[in-house]
């Protein structure tokens, strides 16, 4: 089948094209919504010098924290990169940049990137550091701040289930910053769990329309790790 | 008697009000959640994509794919929703959230805020917090009224860089309630045994003391 057909067989024809230097937008919340397999891939094609859009920057060992240990990340631009002790000696040695972006300024750069909006105004940070060297305005009595937005190279996401036609559907917070990234990629790449044919998911309740996505691919394991697991008493 | 965190979160949950949606950071915020007046209904917001957060999951129903914005599991409460980053802040930035419970490191006459950096520690990020005092009609900001030394928190002006400016207006400490406007701090109540002039020589920026100042009381 050709045509609308999205679909790719291997993690090599997912990541077709990727290069050094690249500007690279990847989902996901701490570890909650990655697209596991993609990161993985990336890690073991070990390009270098990449610009990395993503709210968050892995844990030792796991996500984004894998392209950390390999080196491959130039600039960083996320709202909070707390809980990776590597990420840390990285930045104080200046081996890496990193440029830290309110989260939902952060969002919004990406879902005005996708959307072919190039800057937007936002109250978010005006008087703060994150405004320095930025224009700013008034409109009706409140300052704003100017912020460019986003669009990347390639956009790596993860959803619960695609249809062959590249439509997405993401489950629970699991969808976070998946649906923005997805639609400001030159080539956007969805990691999903399940493929179904064209038709079976519900038109009404597809959250990402396949025409943001340009590959699809079924990952081969998800491992889910979960950051704080809190429980209560049954 | 200063008050503990959950007494604060206590104190805070008086400023609830049937039918608020409310987001609460993390720490003694998030406590909050535990004292919501009986026979009132709040539906609380989770910046990374849920709107009806509820208790944390039993063994059995933890899901991964089901966090809030302390990247803890939870759970979801009945008629809650999940939506995308972008829609999340949407809401925020739009002014549609009733009601935002934050900490701070300090907080100045003129109602801005220090939360996010310390100079010379390791900058972790602001995460949510900018675009919250940003969007938020009504804070409330939860900390200790001073540092571990004695040094006062409620200053003349901020000496760490800003999370936000002139948009704080409702501090609890352990100490006691203030409002900040006119450029003033006003104390409206007190800690249960805690004296005037105590919160007066903890609090370094313009203090306006009524003649009473009544005691808090918790329900």
């Amino acid at each position: 089948m050709a045509g609308f057909d999205k679909v790719v067989h291997s993690y090599d024809e997912a990541l077709a094209g990727f290069k050094d230097g690249m500007t690279v937008m990847v989902g996901g919340f701490g570890l909650c919504g990655i697209p596991e397999g993609l990161i993985k891939k990336v890690y073991e094609l070990g390009n270098k010098g990449l610009t990395v859009i993503s709210n968050n920057a892995g844990v030792d060992g796991f996500g984004l924290g894998l392209w950390l240990e390999k080196r491959q990340i130039k600039t960083m631009i996320a709202s909070y990169v707390g809980e990776n002790a590597l990420f840390e000696q990285l930045l104080l040695s200046g081996e890496m940049e990193v440029i830290l972006t309110p989260q939902g300024t952060l969002a919004e750069k990406c879902r005005a990137g996708g959307a072919g909006i190039p800057a937007f105004y936002t109250a978010t940070g005006y008087g703060t550091k994150v405004a320095e060297g930025k224009p700013t305005a008034n409109f009706d009595g409140r300052d704003y701040v100017l912020e460019r937005s986003l669009t990347s190279d390639f956009s790596l996401v993860k959803a619960w289930k695609a249809d062959r036609f590249g439509n997405l559907v993401f489950r629970k917070t699991a969808m976070n910053f998946n649906p923005m990234m997805a639609t400001a990629g030159r080539i956007t790449v969805a990691e999903v769990e399940e493929i179904v044919e064209p038709g079976e998911l519900d038109p009404q309740y597809i959250h990402t329309p396949g025409i943001y996505v340009h590959r699809v691919i079924k990952g081969t394991h998800f491992e889910k790790r979960i950051e704080q697991r809190t429980v209560r008493k049954a | 008697m200063a008050l503990n965190r959950d007494q604060i979160a206590m104190r805070v949950a008086k400023e609830l009000r049937d039918g608020y949606y409310v987001n609460l950071g993390i720490g003694i915020p998030t406590l909050v959640a535990n004292y919501v007046p009986k026979g009132m209904q709040v539906m609380l917001q989770s910046e990374n994509g849920l709107l009806g957060m509820g208790p944390f999951p039993t063994d059995e129903e933890v899901d991964a794919d089901l966090i809030n914005a302390g990247k803890q599991t939870v759970t979801t409460a009945t008629g809650a929703a999940f939506f995308s980053s972008a829609e999340s802040f949407a809401m925020i930035r739009g002014g549609h959230v009733d009601l935002t419970v934050l900490g701070a490191f300090e907080v100045d006459v003129s109602g801005n805020i220090a939360s996010w950096m310390v100079p010379g520690k390791l900058v972790k990020g602001m995460g949510g917090a900018m675009d919250l005092v940003a969007g938020a009609q009504n804070i409330v900001v939860t900390m200790t009224h001073a540092d571990k030394s004695g040094a006062s928190k409620l200053l003349k002006q901020c000496s760490l860089p800003l999370t936000g400016v002139k948009c704080i207006k409702k501090v609890v400490t352990d100490l006691a309630v203030i409002e900040i406007r006119d450029g003033k701090f006003h104390l409206i109540e007190r800690a249960p045994g805690v004296s005037v002039e105590e919160i007066q020589s903890k609090t370094e920026g313009e203090l306006v003391i009524p003649d009473h100042v009544p005691e808090m009381t918790f329900d």
